[in-house]
């Protein structure tokens, strides 16, 4: 096929004018367990879905600090995405230093953004295999982009990334108009239907496999905070609260399913912690 | 000691350099030098000098003066230098020191306004971004053993809040409602406090500018590399004015009656 001859150089266009390699690495980022982000008029939100190697395995961590007024989630290769964040903490330090004012999110996405496009051009680098959800605030408000390897990024009202992440999307395209005036705790509560979307049949989200990050003033069942809206992840049994607020699924039958007494083992989920 | 190891034993090429020779390795002179030797390299006397300036915070924003003198050490060699210079709709900085080393830091920040203005995202700078960038440029150079020769007052006016600030060519930094550099650190900062202090929302613009000048003019009395032409520059919600220059009245008849001065024969 014509699409394999002109994808092993990432500076060769295919006849169709794609650059595959650039595409086999947005493969990389579907890949990865799903992200959700979406903001309010007050608030930015990223939610994550945890993935475990096995039952013996932690769960991997899916979601950075990159300073108080900034935080990512990722979805892909998690070296790459150390690598990726390490530099946007040293770009929002710099900015400090220099002008004593915290970077301004679309600026320090941009940044990252120029920096993957390079790796799209030269030849013998590879783009870089991992996408981020960025969530920040700055003198503009709440701020949700997305990051991708091809050097796109752009800003969104709500956005998913990862494995099954277009399910997210339909649940997104459908509420995005209510989200701006929602408060925290609802804003959460549309964001956890929206990754509940991207799960396979018969897992759940739960303490173990759910974190959220929050850039925002403090919610109703939060700890006050310095410095205040400042980004913070809950994990573990702080996002039971927000679980519980989750409507019940409605027992939909799946096209195509048969619900069956042996679910068919599958190597790269989520393993349920039993009990 | 040569600190950096892309100078230390580098690949030979055993064809013509077995024992890696070249370059001959020199050891560091730390004798006495002539500063003039090789050009000047590094800032070690200002030159072309302008003196104080002084600023204050009024009820709308910030008001800062300086004199229009550039001093080639006693004569007063150019007498339209503006030293008071306007960064983005917000802020003013104005210099004091070296006028050569004050045109380098105005093409600086003219670098900084184009990146930030090109940016066009509704951020800008304004004088809380500049001068923390100006402390540490200043800082830095002051640690590569060469400053930019100046003392600088930046001031501005933005998102409601009054801004006035000193930094120099040490690095120090400092902030108050009243500010003066050079010779009017001493002579025009206790005249500034008298006014001012305690009554910042309450001062006028119109007493504002009445406190400067009474200001300059005493600077212009005792300060012998002062002049008595000016500028205000005010900057404010309505953003940032610098005026023409205008003239200082001065009173010098109390000379009349003293031996060796004034128009007496003796």
């Amino acid at each position: 096929m014509f699409r394999n001859t002109y994808d092993s150089d990432n500076t060769v266009f295919s006849p169709q004018g794609r650059l595959h390699q650039v595409e086999y690495a947005l493969e990389a980022v579907k890949q990865g367990s799903a992200a959700v982000g979406l903001r309010s008029k007050t608030h930015a939100i990223l939610l994550a879905l945890k993935r475990s190697t096995g039952e013996l395995a932690s769960y991997q961590q899916k979601m950075f600090r990159i300073d108080d007024h900034v935080g990512i989630a990722i979805a892909g290769l998690t070296s790459d995405a150390r690598v990726l964040s390490n530099f946007m903490r040293q770009q929002a330090m710099g900015e400090r230093m220099m002008f004593n004012r915290p970077m301004p999110v679309n600026r320090l996405v941009s940044s990252i953004a120029d920096k993957a496009q390079v790796n799209t051009q030269e030849y013998g680098r590879r783009p870089y295999g991992v996408g981020f959800l960025v969530i920040g605030q700055d003198q503009s408000g709440p701020h949700l982009f997305e990051f991708s390897p091809s050097g796109n990024s752009y800003e969104y009202y709500a956005m998913s990334i990862g494995a099954r992440s277009q399910s997210a999307k339909t649940y997104l395209e459908k509420h995005y108009e209510s989200f701006a005036d929602c408060n925290l705790e609802d804003l959460i509560r549309h964001g956890l239907h929206a990754l509940r979307e991207t799960l396979q049949q018969d897992k759940e989200l739960n303490v173990n496999n759910t974190s959220v990050g929050i850039i925002g003033p403090v919610g109703q069942h939060e700890k006050p905070i310095s410095p205040l809206g400042s980004f913070r992840i809950l994990e573990g049994d702080n996002v039971e609260v927000y679980l519980q607020s989750m409507e019940k699924k409605e027992e939909a039958p799946a096209p195509a399913s048969v619900p069956d007494a042996a679910p068919a083992p599958t190597a790269d989920e989520d393993v349920q912690m039993s009990g | 000691m040569d600190h950096f190891p892309t100078n230390w034993g580098r690949p030979r090429n055993d064809a013509f350099d077995a024992y890696a020779t070249y370059p001959i390795h020199q050891r560091p002179y730390n004798g006495p030098k002539d500063s003039f030797a090789d050009g000047v390299q590094r800032t070690q006397q200002p030159i072309v000098t302008g003196t104080s300036v002084l600023a204050i915070k009024y009820k709308d924003g910030v008001m800062m003066a300086a004199d229009n003198l550039a001093s080639y050490g006693s004569l007063a060699r150019f007498k339209d230098v503006q030293r008071l210079h306007q960064v983005g709709n917000y802020t003013v900085i104005g210099a004091g020191g070296d006028m050569s080393d004050f045109q380098y830091i105005q093409y600086i920040l003219e670098e900084l306004s184009i990146d930030e203005i090109s940016a066009q995202d509704g951020h800008e700078l304004g004088p809380v971004e500049i001068h923390e960038y100006m402390s540490q440029l200043m800082y830095a150079r002051r640690s590569k053993m060469n400053p930019l020769w100046n003392s600088l007052l930046i001031g501005g006016f933005k998102d409601g809040k009054r801004f006035l600030s000193y930094v120099d060519l040490l690095g120090t930094t400092y902030s108050a409602s009243t500010l003066a550099t050079g010779y009017g650190a001493f002579i025009a900062q206790p005249l500034l406090r008298k006014a001012v202090e305690g009554r910042e929302d309450v001062i006028t613009e119109e007493e504002a500018r009445k406190i400067l000048e009474d200001s300059l003019r005493v600077l212009f009395y005792r300060d012998a590399r002062s002049l008595n032409k000016f500028q205000i520059a005010a900057i404010s919600s309505a953003g940032v004015s610098i005026s023409d220059s205008m003239q200082l009245d001065t009173a010098w008849s109390f000379a009349e009656n003293i031996r060796g001065y004034g128009a007496q024969t003796q």
